[in-house]
């Protein structure tokens, strides 16, 4: 507990960078994945192709895209931008199915009382389709979020400095403290950010939790008699 | 006015759904499709706010084409309730009913304003204003759809079987309620239906079709069961049977009209005793008859 005590300000440091590193991963997956997303689901002919390929980009071995992607690309793998383009793609590969079944699990008997309604079809999917594949979406966003804050504690191996800077460190100078406030940090962000999603999401679709009301109730409720 | 020249709709699959269909529905009157499901009741629907486009003929609404201006202007032009009500789950019943309002660009307040008003309008208690489609019963929901439908005050309503899903006496109240808002607001209704009993009472104008919308007999519901067009329409409006297939009966306190399970089903009135008497003395001979 010392060590905890003692290098406190160290942990909230790379608590902070390592939330940051996530966030800006998790928000550019989400972002790149509605069109992705959309386009599966509204082009069944690619549909496969690209669920396939997003796929398997979350069999790359992460260490290994770490280190292969900067020497592509051509910039440093010691970079922030590199671990956060990793995760975004790891993010990517979650999201993207998550956003196409959301979209599938629409009533199509809903979308077509909205183009009933007069909905154009830009106006149509921000309003009825986006809101009602929400609930797929956010579970997979969930996903996504605690697997990307996770895994972003690989970046300490190219480099990176966040939380996993506790792990390899701890381990090099077998401070098993060290260590263990690296995984509790971890996993305090992860919970700490999948409790805020669950919220968001509460507060966004209010109608997931209308509660059903009992038969007996509904009748009290009046329904004028016809006249 | 709406109008339908000679037009067929054949889906991408092959489908023939509507072949050669020609029909004028008159203005500020209620018409009813009515078949069998797959005879493409629907399909002649959807035609008229575009929602299916067909494949050859044209739909004209007082004289002008559907197929000429932007479809999505159109459709806010017309009303459109549908089974299972086909409200978004997630709007609150207030904001379902003010669709409309709100994308002709009406200002929200107003917008549930007027939604209010509806709800008045349709029978819905205003406690309810605020609910989500979910914690609405079956027949609420359809009163919210109607309602919704009516919203822009179009002058067409189109009702795709809006009470199929729901129980036979909620069914009996909400037709009342149809026949009680067009008394009063005067809209041209197109309903579809497979239910005939349903389209005599409703029906101004009576459309029975077979497949690819073929259409078997028109006429007013009094025309039709006075003089059904051939057998076909005998057997589909049940003419020959149960409550269609009456005939008088005397007894001590006037004449009665049973059904042919013997079941009474009312009593002649304001009919001069000349008349029964003959037209009972008429059926004890058809009776006798060998």
């Amino acid at each position: 507990m010392n060590w905890v005590v003692d290098n406190l300000g160290l942990i909230l440091e790379l608590t902070a960078i390592h939330l940051q590193q996530s966030a800006i991963a998790i928000v550019l997956g989400f972002v790149l994945s509605l069109p992705l997303g959309w386009v599966a689901w509204r082009y069944q002919l690619v549909k496969g192709p690209v669920i396939v390929l997003t796929g398997l980009l979350y069999t790359i071995p992460s260490l290994a895209l770490l280190i292969l992607l900067p020497s592509i690309a051509g910039y440093p793998a010691r970079s922030p931008a590199n671990l956060i383009i990793g995760l975004t793609i790891y993010a990517i590969a979650i999201l993207v199915r998550a956003v196409s079944d959301g979209l599938d699990s629409v009533d199509p008997a809903i979308r077509q009382s909205a183009t009933a309604m007069g909905y154009g079809g830009f106006r149509r999917f921000w309003t009825v389709d986006f809101p009602l594949a929400g609930p797929v979406v956010l579970a997979g966003l969930r996903v996504a979020a605690v697997s990307t804050i996770s895994l972003a504690t690989v970046g300490i191996l190219v480099g990176v400095n966040n939380l996993g800077y506790l792990f390899t460190n701890g381990l090099q100078r077998r401070i098993l403290a060290e260590v263990f406030s690296g995984v509790v940090a971890v996993v305090v962000i992860a919970l700490v950010i999948d409790l805020l999603l669950l919220l968001l999401g509460r507060a966004l679709m209010p109608w997931t939790r209308a509660a059903k009301v009992p038969a007996a109730a509904r009748q009290t409720a009046t329904v004028r008699a016809a006249a | 006015m709406i109008e339908f020249r000679n037009v067929t709709k054949r889906f991408p699959d092959g489908t023939l759904a509507v072949d050669d269909f020609s029909l004028v529905l008159p203005s500020r009157k209620t018409t009813v499709f009515v078949g069998s499901s797959g005879c493409g009741k629907t399909t002649l629907l959807r035609m008229i706010n575009r929602m299916v486009e067909p494949t050859s003929g044209e739909v004209e609404i007082d004289g002008e084409s559907v197929l000429g201006g932007d479809p999505v202007a159109l459709r806010r032009r017309i009303g459109y309730v549908m089974q299972n009500s086909g409200l978004m789950p997630h709007f609150t019943v207030l904001d379902n009913v003010a669709t409309v309002l709100r994308l002709t660009g009406v200002k929200k307040a107003e917008a549930h304003k007027r939604a209010r008003t509806l709800l008045d309008t349709v029978g819905l208690d205003q406690s309810l204003a605020e609910r989500y489609p979910s914690q609405l019963s079956g027949g609420q929901q359809q009163r919210v759809g109607v309602a919704r439908g009516l919203a822009a005050d179009p002058n067409i309503l189109l009702m795709d079987e809006p009470f199929g899903a729901v129980d036979p006496i909620v069914r009996a109240d909400l037709q009342q309620e149809t026949l009680r808002l067009q008394r009063e607001l005067d809209k041209t209704v197109v309903f579809v239906t497979h239910d005939i009993d349903e389209a005599f009472l409703l029906g101004d104008q009576v459309v029975i079709l077979d497949k690819g919308a073929r259409v078997v007999q028109v006429g007013s519901p009094s025309e039709i069961i006075e003089n059904p067009a051939d057998d076909f329409v005998a057997a589909f409006i049940g003419a020959d049977r149960g409550r269609r297939a009456l005939h008088l009966k005397q007894t001590p306190r006037g004449t009665v009209v049973v059904d042919s399970e013997g079941r009474t089903q009312g009593a002649i009135v304001d009919v001069p005793d000349s008349v029964t008497d003959a037209l009972l003395s008429e059926e004890s001979a058809t009776k006798g008859a060998p």
